[in-house]
């Protein structure tokens, strides 16, 4: 029962001959082009803030997508990485008034250190048990949130300065402040793909396809999957560590579970264990969400809608599906 | 008596209350993955369900017909509910789950999340979002009992009571009659099973079903006692999870005990120290997975 199967993931395989490879790296180049090009302009074609809350949540769902889609560990407690970060980093940044980059750190480092213990204590337990767990956990997480005497309680952290990058590039301006958000996206996206592409990563894998068979290899499987969460933790607390001092507030939404639902559902929709995957899924989600903003908590229905469509018709999200049309692997 | 063991056995009997409640859902959860290994995250949202249906029954059933005189009480409820959400269940199976076997069972629970998100966003959208009290509560049932300690609503007593028995009665149906061993040998081995002339998608639906049914019962048991709102399942499942996680889903009786065991627990954490209450159950699940990782009376799968 804890051979995990993903059919979905696993067929790639079959599909790569030698030219599937070719074809793939062009193409893999022909995403990398648009990702670029599209962090580059869209701040001059689109809301700059809209963009930033993209690019965040885009972050989020990458580090998200290492852990169920390559080591095919499903978390939901992700949010109290998300929120977690958020609240540090606000917190640092208005009452010491830590920089930026220190502030984003202290989040990470937060946000690793409770990885640790969450990951820790979820890889006791296999599969489903393992969802359940980290939810569980992460709602330890919400409460302090709301209860803890810094956090200001059901108004969350407001007004967190911005600051100034390295001390004299003011963050206030909208494009100084769009250009590093970009930057930290970018180095997250880098390190996320450099782990995949890693040994570290392909040992990952291996875990996802066949737990079994790779601890009989001699993996100590249970090192690398705590190693998987908190890399993930650690990004994921970087993505909400940046949207607090875009937004300049950290409130109990980042740390519910429904967050932990919604980058789930980005991460589905643009293709669980692909590498572009998840910046589309953030994408359509997040661009829904504002594009529907007006219809109220109907927001909630379509969402969920989207959930059903995507898990009974669609497991290969966007991107999955489209690898799989065009016959590559690894996009 | 000395006032702080009767603070105790009062916040006991609070927790009791909400202990039978834990125990009637983590058992039609643990029974439904007992034979479909689907962990269904829309049960706090069938719960939910129920309220809302006994809430509907007593305030608009009667206006949408036409005749608003009419109020179709507590009791039609606790029969009406329970099927109507039952009924909602099987749809659920026959209609998306079903396409989701022989998977890896963490997209039925992606399933089962979506479908929570829209149940609780329609009645949102329909219903006030903070809270409608349930005002069928029959006449029989008001007022409070004296039990030596505390005066106790006597609906909540009835409600612990109703739900132990209902908790029993189901122990029985599985654990002592066919129809229990014919799914207790399907959640062993379907194919097994199949052979022997059972309609075991039939049964599969019918379980779902039933295990929704539960949790549409103790939804119109708890509408007197909590306001019917859109979320009240949603923290409940959580909850419930972790009850689940300590309890191991192997076992009816398991399950039953940790839920009650666990609610008394959370009360009587309210007599000592108020702010630890809705988190002392996570911090048990985190002991219990040190100590014993398969669960109190789970088996690990």
């Amino acid at each position: 029962m804890n051979v995990t199967t993903h059919p979905e993931i696993a067929e790639f395989d079959a599909l790569s001959g030698p030219a599937g490879q070719t074809r793939g790296r062009a193409l893999q180049a022909v995403f990398w082009v648009l990702l670029i090009g599209f962090v580059l302009v869209a701040p001059f074609m689109l809301y700059p803030v809209f963009v930033m809350q993209l690019l965040c949540f885009a972050l989020f769902a990458c580090a998200f997508n290492l852990l169920i889609g390559f080591t095919g560990l499903l978390s939901f407690g992700h949010a109290a990485f998300f929120g977690g970060a958020a609240y540090i980093t606000g917190y640092a940044l208005t009452a010491w008034g830590v920089p930026p980059i220190p502030g984003i750190l202290l989040g990470a480092v937060f946000s690793a250190a409770l990885g640790y213990v969450v990951g820790a204590l979820a890889i006791r337990r296999q599969g489903i048990y393992f969802a359940m767990i980290t939810l569980a956990l992460a709602q330890i997480v919400y409460f302090f949130a709301l209860q803890l005497p810094f956090t200001g309680g059901e108004n969350g952290l407001q007004g967190i300065p911005r600051g100034h990058l390295l001390g004299f590039i003011d963050l206030n301006q909208t494009l100084n402040m769009y250009y590093f958000v970009a930057a930290v996206f970018m180095v997250g996206f880098l390190i996320i793909y450099r782990i995949i592409h890693s040994p570290f990563g392909q040992v990952l894998q291996a875990i996802r396809e066949n737990e079994p068979r790779a601890l009989s290899l001699g993996y100590n499987t249970d090192r690398y999957k705590l190693m998987a969460f908190v890399l993930s933790a650690t990004l994921a607390g970087v993505a909400g560590s940046t949207k607090s001092i875009v937004f300049q507030f950290a409130s109990l939404t980042d740390a519910h579970w429904q967050m932990s639902g919604e980058v789930i559902l980005m991460t589905l929709l643009g293709g669980l264990g692909t590498i572009f995957g998840p910046v589309v899924g953030a994408f359509i989600v997040v661009a829904l969400q504002q594009f529907l903003s007006g219809i109220g908590s109907w927001v909630q229905v379509v969402i969920g809608a989207t959930f059903i469509a995507c898990v009974l018709l669609f497991r290969r999200g966007v991107v999955g599906e489209l690898a799989r049309w065009l016959k590559v692997d690894s996009l | 008596m000395d006032p702080l063991v009767r603070l105790i056995l009062a916040q006991g009997m609070l927790g009791l209350n909400n202990g039978v409640f834990y125990a009637m859902l983590s058992l039609g959860l643990a029974i439904i993955f007992g034979l479909l290994n689907v962990v269904n995250f829309a049960h706090g949202a069938l719960y939910m369900t129920g309220a809302f249906v006994a809430l509907i029954l007593y305030s608009y059933f009667g206006i949408w017909i036409g005749m608003s005189w009419l109020h179709i009480g507590f009791w039609p409820a606790l029969v009406l509910a329970p099927i109507i959400v039952g009924c909602f269940g099987m749809l659920m199976e026959r209609f998306m789950l079903r396409w989701l076997y022989g998977l890896d069972p963490i997209y039925s629970l992606l399933l089962t999340f979506g479908v929570t998100l829209v149940l609780q966003g329609l009645f949102i959208n329909f219903f006030n979002a903070s809270g409608t009290p349930y005002p069928g509560q029959p006449e029989s049932l008001r007022g409070v009992v004296n039990l030596g300690f505390m005066m106790f609503p006597k609906y909540r007593l009835f409600v612990i009571v109703f739900s132990i028995v209902v908790c029993l009665a189901v122990w029985f149906v599985i654990e002592r009659t066919r129809i229990g061993a014919m799914l207790r040998a399907g959640t062993e081995n379907p194919d097994l099973v199949k052979a022997f002339g059972i309609n075991v998608p039939r049964m599969i639906t019918l379980t779902f079903g039933f295990g929704s049914g539960l949790a549409g019962l103790a939804g119109v048991l708890a509408a007197p006692i909590y306001s019917v709102s859109p979320l009240m399942g949603a923290d409940l499942i959580i909850i419930i999870f972790a009850v689940v996680v300590i309890g191991g889903m192997g076992s009816i009786m398991g399950a039953v005990a940790t839920g009650i065991a666990l609610g008394l627990i959370e009360g009587v954490t309210k007599v000592f120290y108020a702010p630890a209450a809705n988190t002392v159950i996570f911090f048990l699940m985190v002991v219990v997975l040190l100590v014993r990782p398969a669960g109190l009376f789970g088996r690990t799968r």
